[in-house]
């Protein structure tokens, strides 16, 4: 089994969950067999196409149809990120996508009828749509759309901030196809007080409380009409992944991934800043006003997080390379500015001291990543680092060194970097 | 019309069955094996025993230690470890715990914000026991403004 946890601080955890998995697996045989001693008795109760829960492959490599070397960070809830250079492409397939829940994904989707509503105290007339009528009545668009975890780069604040401890792979970049929310919006009626929109979904709250919902997140009515915002039915030209929100996602690209909710089957116009779970406390904000490190903030003073900051990640080569002298360095990788574009590339080889630019793509449509790629040339042998750095639009870089620390450790958008070694 | 899904539903049933029975047979006969081959003479015994510790042995203790660790749930054994399994690991897996660095005052206002958003109960005595066990096994680690780049695995370039 190649299940790996974070190994931030300790090796010994990496051997140990091997270990654990294959202690799992044995106690779920058992379980099974036992289980079906006597289920065996109900048989002809169960509906045809019933499959117990033990029999649910608990590999989620398998089960996420995901690449083995992702990372896990949590199965309960189910946490997974990729790893720099395993998102080398420009449309982030499928197997390299991060998988970021904050509750039980659901365990029933039944096709036929699911609805999405749009209700709330903005709406003239609340209305709800089958999957058919959405995909019949509407204009389908497919736009490439950024989709960053707003608590990517976590694992390197100090204090340690709370939550999963990404490093650099909780970002994507895939091709979602479906129609445009503004569409949606505007054929329910879109009252003039509207402030806001929310979305709630089908996942279960982790401890299984019907009344619960695990997230219910959403964005101010101007992100809301975007173009490129939209109610997603498909992810790279299939029908999107169960893990990512089959049968309907929410995709607003450029913002915290966590406004792009999944298993979307209601969304209300709201007169007020909505107020679902995970839109107050410390979720999903930064203090209003800077703060030291480690510093106390009461809930009045954090502001809630919109456009994702500038970043980069360099995808190739993966970090480790080792060349002979005289051989150019071919690197490549990817830039974004949440709202706004990557308008300049530079990389440095002496940490900082000198930057070169390079070229750097324009996005194929709004809110999509950038792509760069540069020749470089290391004048003699020894260790080297590459670090990558983008400057937006409005001429604000990353910076080398961490952010400005919060409490839950988001929007760390310090340079990517590799090392080098030339023999 | 009802008895052909009748039929049908006991004949997935019987076939489950079959291959339960299968199952069985071949562990019956895996099991013989083993325990046959552990009955073999000493001279036998001394080779062999290397073996045997490659092969997994059947355990159905659910909190089994092992090198210091709890194997179920990745937790370092120590002082209050049940009380942390059996309060925190139900909602959620012990890596969220085990990720997180907390000093004592965050960890009880984590406590805090999970009982009155999350449905964690009240842990009475408990609470000591595990924010102790969490502040003791689990404590912050200075990291500074940036680390140095770790953990590298070198490789030759091909291209």
């Amino acid at each position: 089994m190649q299940l790996k946890i974070l190994t931030l601080h300790n090796n010994q955890l990496l051997t140990i969950s091997v270990e654990r998995r294959k202690f799992v697996s044995k106690t779920l045989l058992a379980t099974m067999i036992g289980a079906l001693g006597t289920d065996i008795v109900f048989g002809k109760l169960l509906p045809l196409d019933y499959v117990p829960l033990a029999f649910q492959d608990p590999d989620p490599f398998k089960m996420f149809q995901i690449d083995p070397e992702m990372v896990v960070l949590n199965e309960k809830p189910w946490n997974i990120e990729a790893k720099a250079h395993m998102l080398d492409d420009k449309i982030t397939p499928n197997k390299f996508m991060f998988v970021r829940n904050n509750g039980i994904i659901p365990e029933n989707i039944d096709l036929a009828n699911w609805s999405l509503t749009i209700d709330g105290e903005s709406v003239i007339k609340s209305k709800t749509y089958s999957l058919t009528e959405l995909k019949s009545k509407f204009k389908t668009y497919t736009y490439q759309l950024l989709l960053e975890c707003g608590g990517n780069g976590r694992s390197e604040f100090d204090p340690p901030a709370k939550g999963n401890q990404w490093t650099v792979g909780a970002v994507s970049c895939a091709s979602w196809t479906g129609v445009r929310l503004r569409d949606v919006l505007e054929d329910a009626g879109i009252k003039k007080n509207a402030v806001y929109i929310g979305y709630h979904a089908t996942d279960l709250h982790l401890s299984r409380d019907p009344g619960k919902e695990p997230i219910s997140r959403g964005v101010p009515i101007s992100k809301a009409l975007q173009d490129e915002t939209l109610l997603a039915y498909q992810m790279n030209g299939k029908d999107i992944p169960l893990v990512h929100g089959h049968p309907l996602r929410l995709v607003a690209g450029g913002w915290p991934a966590s406004v792009s909710g999944k298993w979307i089957n209601r969304i209300s116009i709201r007169n007020k800043v909505h107020d679902g779970e995970k839109m107050e406390g410390s979720s999903y904000r930064m203090p209003c006003k800077p703060i030291a490190p480690g510093e106390n903030v009461p809930d009045e003073a954090m502001c809630i997080i919109e456009s994702m900051p500038v970043k980069s990640i360099i995808t190739y080569p993966k970090s480790g390379a080792m060349l002979p002298k005289g051989k150019k360095l071919k690197i490549r990788g990817h830039a974004w500015a949440g709202e706004l574009q990557v308008a300049e590339m530079h990389y440095s080889i002496d940490y900082g001291a000198t930057w070169t630019s390079c070229p750097v793509e324009k996005p194929v449509n709004r809110l999509a990543w950038q792509h760069f790629s540069a020749d470089i040339s290391l004048p003699q042998e020894g260790y080297y680092e590459v670090w990558a750095k983008a400057t937006d639009s409005r001429g604000v870089s990353q910076p080398m060194l961490l952010p400005g620390w919060n409490p839950k450790g988001y929007l760390n958008n310090a340079c990517h970097r590799i090392a080098i070694k030339i023999t | 019309m009802k008895e052909p899904t009748y039929w049908k539903r006991s004949r997935g049933a019987y076939r489950i069955l079959i291959i339960i029975s299968a199952l069985m047979v071949i562990i019956s006969v895996a099991a013989l094996f083993f325990f046959t081959d552990d009955t073999g003479t000493e001279e036998d015994n001394t080779p062999s025993n290397k073996e045997y510790t490659t092969i997994p042995t059947t355990n159905d203790d659910p909190n089994t230690i092992i090198d210091g660790i709890h194997v179920r749930t990745g937790l370092v054994e120590a002082e209050g470890l049940m009380a942390v399994v059996t309060n925190c690991t139900t909602c959620h897996s012990a890596q969220l715990v085990i990720q997180n660095r907390m000093d004592r005052d965050r960890w009880i206002a984590t406590i805090r914000w999970m009982q009155k958003t999350q449905n964690l109960w009240g842990l009475g005595d408990n609470e000591a026991v595990i924010v102790n066990y969490l502040v003791t096994n689990y404590p912050p680690i200075n990291k500074g403004r940036r680390q140095a780049l770790s953990q590298v695995e070198w490789y030759e370039l091909k291209e």
